[in-house]
Parts: C-alpha cells; structure tokens; sequence
C-alpha cells in the first residue's frame, strides 16, 4: 500500500500550492499516472478519499490521466510503446528495453476556489 | 447536476460520482458542514493552477543529498530488498561476520527497516556492527528522510565502508522510493516461486543485483533457478545475479568480492569528486562488471553511445 504515501506527497504538493496561491479548496486535481509506475490506480483513489477529509483536498473530484509507457529498445535503436515492464520488444521481440517514459507520478494540475475577498459578493 | 464539482451536468462527461462528497449526508452539507470546512460564500472564483510536479520529487531530492553525503563519507549504501522471508536477515548478519572477519577495520553500519519490533537491528547489533532500527509504524517501505535521520547515528571511520538498509519485507512499495543507495539488492529465496521477478517487475526493474538465496534447499523446493533469472533479465536486461545461501556458506565469495568492488568504486568515485558535487550514480547500474558477456557488454556501450548522440541531438533541437 504504497499509495498511501503517495496519496501524502500528492496532499503535500497541494497543500505547498494552496500556501503559494492563497486558495482554499481543490474542486478538481488531475493526476498523471504512468502505466509503468507501479501505481495502483484504485489503491490510489482510495487512500486520497481516506486523507481528504479537513484538508483542501476534501470533496475533490480526482481525475487520472493515464500516460503510456515507453521504452528505449537497446536492439532496434529506437523508441517503443509497452504496456509492461516486463513486455518483449513490440519491434524486434527482445527483452533489450530500458523504460523511459510511463515511470512517473505527477500533479499535473488543480482547479481550485478562492476565498471571496470582496463581502458584497459573499451571498452570490 | 452536483453544484459542488459540476459533474452530472448534461454538458459535461458522465461520470461516477466517486469522489466521496455523495457521502456527506445530504446536499445542503456541501456548503456548509461538508469536510471541505468552508462555507459556500467564501468560494467563488475559480481558477486552474499548472503544477506539473512529481509526486516524488521531495523524496528524490532527500535522496540525493544522502548520496552525496555518503560519497562525502565514502560510504557504499546498499538498499537490501525482499518478500519477507527471504532470509535478507541471516544473509546480512552473515555478511557482516564475514567482512568483519576479513577487515577488522572496514566500517560497518547498518539501517533495520521494519513496521514493529527492534528483532532485526538486535540481531545485527550481536555481531558488533552498530544499527539503527526504524520502524516506519503503518508504511510499507522506508524512505530518504528516514535513512537521512538513521544515518546521522551512524559513526563511520574517515575510510569510509559499507551501510546496509534493510527495507521492510515488500517487494512492491520499495522500488519507488530512492533512499541515495548505490544499488537496489533484491534477495530471492528458491523458497519463493521463480516466477517472482516478473510478478514484481518494478522490483527487478530497480534492482543492479538480484541474490538467489537459500541455494543449498534446492534439492527440495520446485524452483527453476535458469527461469528465474530469465524472467529478470527480461525486466531488466543488466541485472547482475548471484547463487548463494547464508546458512552453508555457499556462493557467498562472488557476493563478497561483489561488494569489495562496488566498494572500491564508491572509494574511487570520492577520490576523484572531492568536492562533494551531486554527482550522477546512473552507471553504477549500467557497467556489468563482467557478468554480461564482454561482447554483449560492448554492444551494449556502443548502443548507449548512440542512446546519447540522438538525446543530445534532440535537445539541441529543443533549445
């Protein structure tokens, strides 16, 4: 359950940019997830549900954006799509890969509600 | 339509509705009392902020200033990693008698990484080599600011020497999280199932060296040791293996001389980056000591070589 404290570095990355950007809450958080990054997705979305409440994060819809996985094949000289660490070359069928994209987990962005300064507009 | 995030909206794409606020009691909590403890007047503008930002990224920098300060104390850290069971334990506490007995004077220390208990560290400590427990309580692996902390109580002599990190038994959650180590050491009993590697993959993947532990059971267990190093050379075609097993003793001086020439190199490497810069550790996983044919070992240099004209080339397009 390592999405636990993922789901912790995500509240953590927010929470950084609620302090920077003055907002009070997260109505929408996009993640990207990448297919080989060893994330379960709904391990993923539970443990955000279960740290959410009383944080700027509470009643976010979380959008995951998955992003595919791709690796250097040491045989072909060439860039390849896989779906898995563990796939054979698509091209040449040999096991001669080094993943270079698809390894990450990143925040790629919040829509979020601000504080209304002005009291006039408090009741809209 | 939910007034909260907008979704339901005949406008907008369907979905689930998954994101918990339907467990709030009721809509009108939503503005209220709702666990987003802000009420409704205060939210009204809304904006999008582009973050961009990898989840790990804090852990990757703790982790790189540890590399650095165990470069600056010539320190090799290995990052010991296993299913728990796999004998990681009596692998290391047996290594430690055995570098002791060869170098009375080779620093030795070491990080115990377990949920409870100060079992292991207390095993460690019997052999004489200092260890510091951390129990990471609920989490499933530890991570650089841990190993940072457990680091600094650590006392290594001016040569420098080798720290171990035992991670919590887990062969998932620990391949994510970079602790500065020089090499991932991934321990496999053929008590385990020889598919293991590519049911980890991530594991495998992160790991410079894959130990077959418990050898000398092999006359016992259904374990096909040529299959299992297969299947991780199909997740990551440089992993060195080694055969070994802690309780007879066998395989354990190619593991030895393993460690004595990572040691060497980590020695080497401080020698020559006296200044302490954060340098790049990413060969450590690509040079093959050997192990790899040395045409196989050449083919892979020249394949990398050419890895890195056409990266070079595509950033000078980019600039």
């Amino acid at each position: 359950m390592h999405e636990l404290s993922l789901a912790g570095g995500i509240l953590r990355v927010v929470e950084e940019a609620a302090q920077r950007e003055r907002f009070v809450r997260v109505k929408r958080l996009t993640l990207a997830v990448g297919t080989l990054a060893g994330i379960e997705v709904d391990a993923l979305r539970f443990a955000l549900d279960a740290i959410a409440p009383g944080t700027v994060l509470a009643g976010a819809d979380v959008v995951v954006e998955s992003e595919a996985g791709t690796a250097w094949c040491l045989a072909c000289q060439a860039s390849v799509a896989i779906e898995a660490r563990a796939e054979p070359c698509p091209a040449c069928g040999s096991g001669w890969l080094q993943a270079t994209g698809g390894t990450e987990l990143r925040v790629k962005d919040l829509v979020v509600e601000d504080a209304c300064a002005d009291p006039a507009l408090q009741l809209g | 339509m939910c007034i909260v995030c907008g979704c339901g909206d005949a406008s907008g794409p369907a979905h689930g509705h998954d994101h918990g606020h339907a467990s709030e009691g009721g809509e009108l909590l939503h503005y209220g009392e709702g666990p987003a403890r802000v009420s409704v007047p205060g939210m009204s503008q809304e904006r999008t902020i582009r973050l961009e930002q990898s989840v790990l990224a804090a852990n990757d920098r703790l982790a790189a200033q540890n590399r650095q300060h165990f470069g600056a104390h010539r320190v090799l850290a290995l990052n010991l990693v296993s299913s728990p069971g796999s004998g990681k334990t009596t692998l290391l506490v047996e290594t430690l008698r055995r570098l002791r007995e060869g170098d009375p004077h080779l620093g030795l220390g070491v990080v115990e990484g377990d949920q409870q208990t100060s079992f292991d560290a207390e095993r460690v400590r019997a052999t004489g080599v200092p260890a510091v427990q951390v129990n990471t309580g609920k989490g499933c692996h530890l991570d650089a600011q841990m190993v940072g902390t457990a680091f600094d109580r650590l006392a290594f002599p001016a040569t420098g020497g080798v720290l171990f990190i035992e991670n919590v038994g887990n062969l998932v959650c620990p391949a994510l999280w970079d602790l500065g180590e020089a090499a991932k050491v991934a321990v496999l009993s053929v008590t385990e199932g020889d598919e293991k590697p590519l049911k980890y993959p991530d594991m495998f993947a992160a790991a410079s060296l894959m130990l077959l532990n418990k050898i000398d059971l092999l006359p016992h267990v259904q374990f096909d040791v040529e299959k299992a190093v297969a299947f991780a050379r199909r997740v990551n075609p440089r992993i060195q293996v080694l055969r070994l097993s802690a309780t007879t003793g066998a395989g354990f001086e190619g593991w030895l001389s393993w460690i004595a020439h990572e040691l060497a190199h980590a020695r080497h490497e401080t020698h020559h980056h006296h200044d302490g810069h954060d340098h790049d550790h990413d060969h450590d996983h690509g040079h093959g000591h050997g192990h790899p044919p040395a045409d196989a070992a050449e083919a892979e240099v020249k394949a990398l070589r050419a890895r890195v004209a056409e990266l070079e080339a595509r950033l000078g397009a980019s600039r």
